[in-house]
């Protein structure tokens, strides 16, 4: 399973409080996990990708291991660690502002 | 007796007002969507507990929101809580904030682009709703503005929806610029005599109306003069700020336009100018009178420079004769050390025996006239930025 923790306004979308496990079918990569993510919680559709060019919105970046993945092409396998559950995939809201 | 709700769109999330007829005692709920940027909140007149809501993010884009019961519960339209997130087909059912602009049916490229900020020609980019307006008839059919400014409709309840293109693809997109605010559609007004009939408006393209539904569209900005643009006098390209009109005569219309408080007695064919003697036609908001169609209302700015109310007093100017002789509105209202702005959605009259006026300031303040403009009362002083203001009068 893959752990994902998103940032509090989209869990208040999802309507959950804490990780979101995902069961990723085939190889998991960035691009498999959000799929999955989606897939589980469709009212996340749109605020994380584009709807229709599926590029990452602007100010969410993705983390893991200490990694930022946000410039990673999409089907880049997802770090071991994330894969086996030790880690999880974060998403980040950039801290904008000032 | 009869009740109203005043629903706010804030900055920071939308709260509901509620009071009985004598609109003295008032209940605060929220915030709804805390955190989030909420442009606009409207309920259906055909189901007034059916309301929708524009919660917009810069982090997370567009949701649209939906509740069933006045406001006390919400969810997305393509997912309601405790169903299955995918309809039977397999089709995932979280389309509700889905705003694809059409392509070119011939070339399946970009309909057309708009003239950026430096003159060049800029592809559309979706960013955010700016106005939901639901049918008079059927609360699961709702019009969206958005911004970059194009007019959506959805006929299932805001589940999905589909480009009006015909007003983008009309021909004059390419001259039409964002104005300060982005390049937003931001007025919606369905003719009641005539369902082939809407009128929109853009910042900053003009006036546009549509009498069939939608399929076609023109300009009607014949008589609007905005001396910061090439050609004042330009057939599109005017930041028009906001349109009002009374139900019982929908060819009138009043207009706040970027400086110019403007009428039009033909349905837009043609506009002149009834700013008359308010000291300074520059401003947002602009509606009319629940029960006298010539009696209006604006709340003049300082300047484009200067976005907060002149001489630091909040007044709302009034005028009984359709423009041109306005009176200012104080009782009530800060007459000193005030700077605060008004939005061009953030005025709305209720329809009770005694008009009531409602408008919210960026202050976060939400005041009331229960006397049509004589006297003002504030519900809220301390919400966030009011971003719009609507109000429902209830059985």
């Amino acid at each position: 399973m893959i752990r994902v923790i998103l940032p509090p306004h989209l869990r208040t979308l999802a309507r959950v409080n804490g990780e979101v496990l995902l069961e990723v079918q085939g190889q998991a990569t960035l691009r498999s996990a959000l799929d999955a993510l989606e897939a589980s919680f469709p009212m996340l559709r749109g605020t994380i990708r584009d709807h229709v060019t599926q590029q990452r919105r602007p100010f969410l970046r993705f983390f893991a291991c200490s990694e930022d993945l946000s410039h990673e092409p999409p089907d880049t396998p997802l770090p071991d660690a994330v894969i086996a559950g030790e880690e999880p995939l974060l998403l980040v809201g950039a801290i904008a502002g000032g | 007796m009869s009740k109203v709700r005043v629903l706010v769109g804030t900055r920071k999330g939308a709260f509901l007002l509620s009071s009985d007829g004598n609109r003295k005692k008032w209940d605060v709920s929220g915030p709804h969507f805390a955190g989030w940027e909420v442009y606009h909140v409207k309920g259906s007149p055909a189901d007034p507990n059916r309301l929708y809501a524009s919660q917009t993010s810069g982090w997370f884009g567009q949701v649209i929101q939906r509740s069933e019961d006045g406001g006390k519960t919400w969810f997305q339209p393509g997912t309601p809580p405790g169903e299955p997130t995918m309809a039977p087909g397999g089709m995932p059912k979280g389309e509700s904030n889905k705003f694809v602009y059409d392509t070119s049916a011939d070339t399946g490229k970009p309909l057309t682009t708009h003239q950026f900020y430096d003159g060049t020609q800029h592809p559309w980019e979706f960013k955010r709703v700016w106005h939901l307006e639901p049918s008079h008839s059927d609360p699961d059919t709702v019009f969206a503005g958005v911004e970059d400014a194009a007019l959506f409709r959805s006929t299932d309840g805001g589940v999905s929806w589909h480009e009006l293109a015909g007003l983008r693809g009309h021909g004059t997109g390419p001259k039409w610029q964002p104005g300060a605010g982005g390049m937003c559609l931001h007025t919606i007004i369905q003719d009641p005599k005539n369902p082939n009939r809407i009128y929109i408006a853009i910042s900053a393209a003009g006036a546009f109306r549509t009498d069939d539904r939608g399929k076609t569209w023109r300009p009607i900005n014949r008589g609007l003069r905005s001396q910061y643009i090439p050609d004042p006098e330009a057939e599109v390209g005017h930041c028009v700020h906001h349109v009002a009109f009374h139900p019982s005569r929908p060819d009138v219309l009043f207009m706040q336009k970027h400086w110019d408080v403007m009428r039009s007695d033909n349905g837009g064919d043609s506009w002149h100018e009834v700013s008359g003697n308010l000291p300074s036609d520059f401003g947002f908001v602009i509606d009319v009178h629940a029960h006298e169609p010539e009696t209006i209302y604006v709340v003049p700015i300082k300047s484009d420079g200067e976005h907060f109310v002149p001489e630091g007093k909040l007044r709302v100017f009034r005028s009984r004769t359709g423009g041109n002789e306005w009176e200012p509105l104080t009782n009530g209202l800060p007459q000193q050390d005030c700077y605060v702005n008004v939005l061009r959605d953030a005025m709305a009259v209720d329809s009770l025996d005694s008009c009531g006026v409602y408008f919210g300031t960026t202050g976060g303040q939400v005041y009331v006239s229960s006397d049509a403009g004589d006297s003002w009362n504030p519900i809220v002083r301390d919400l966030p930025a009011v971003l719009s203001v609507e109000v429902q009068t209830l059985p």
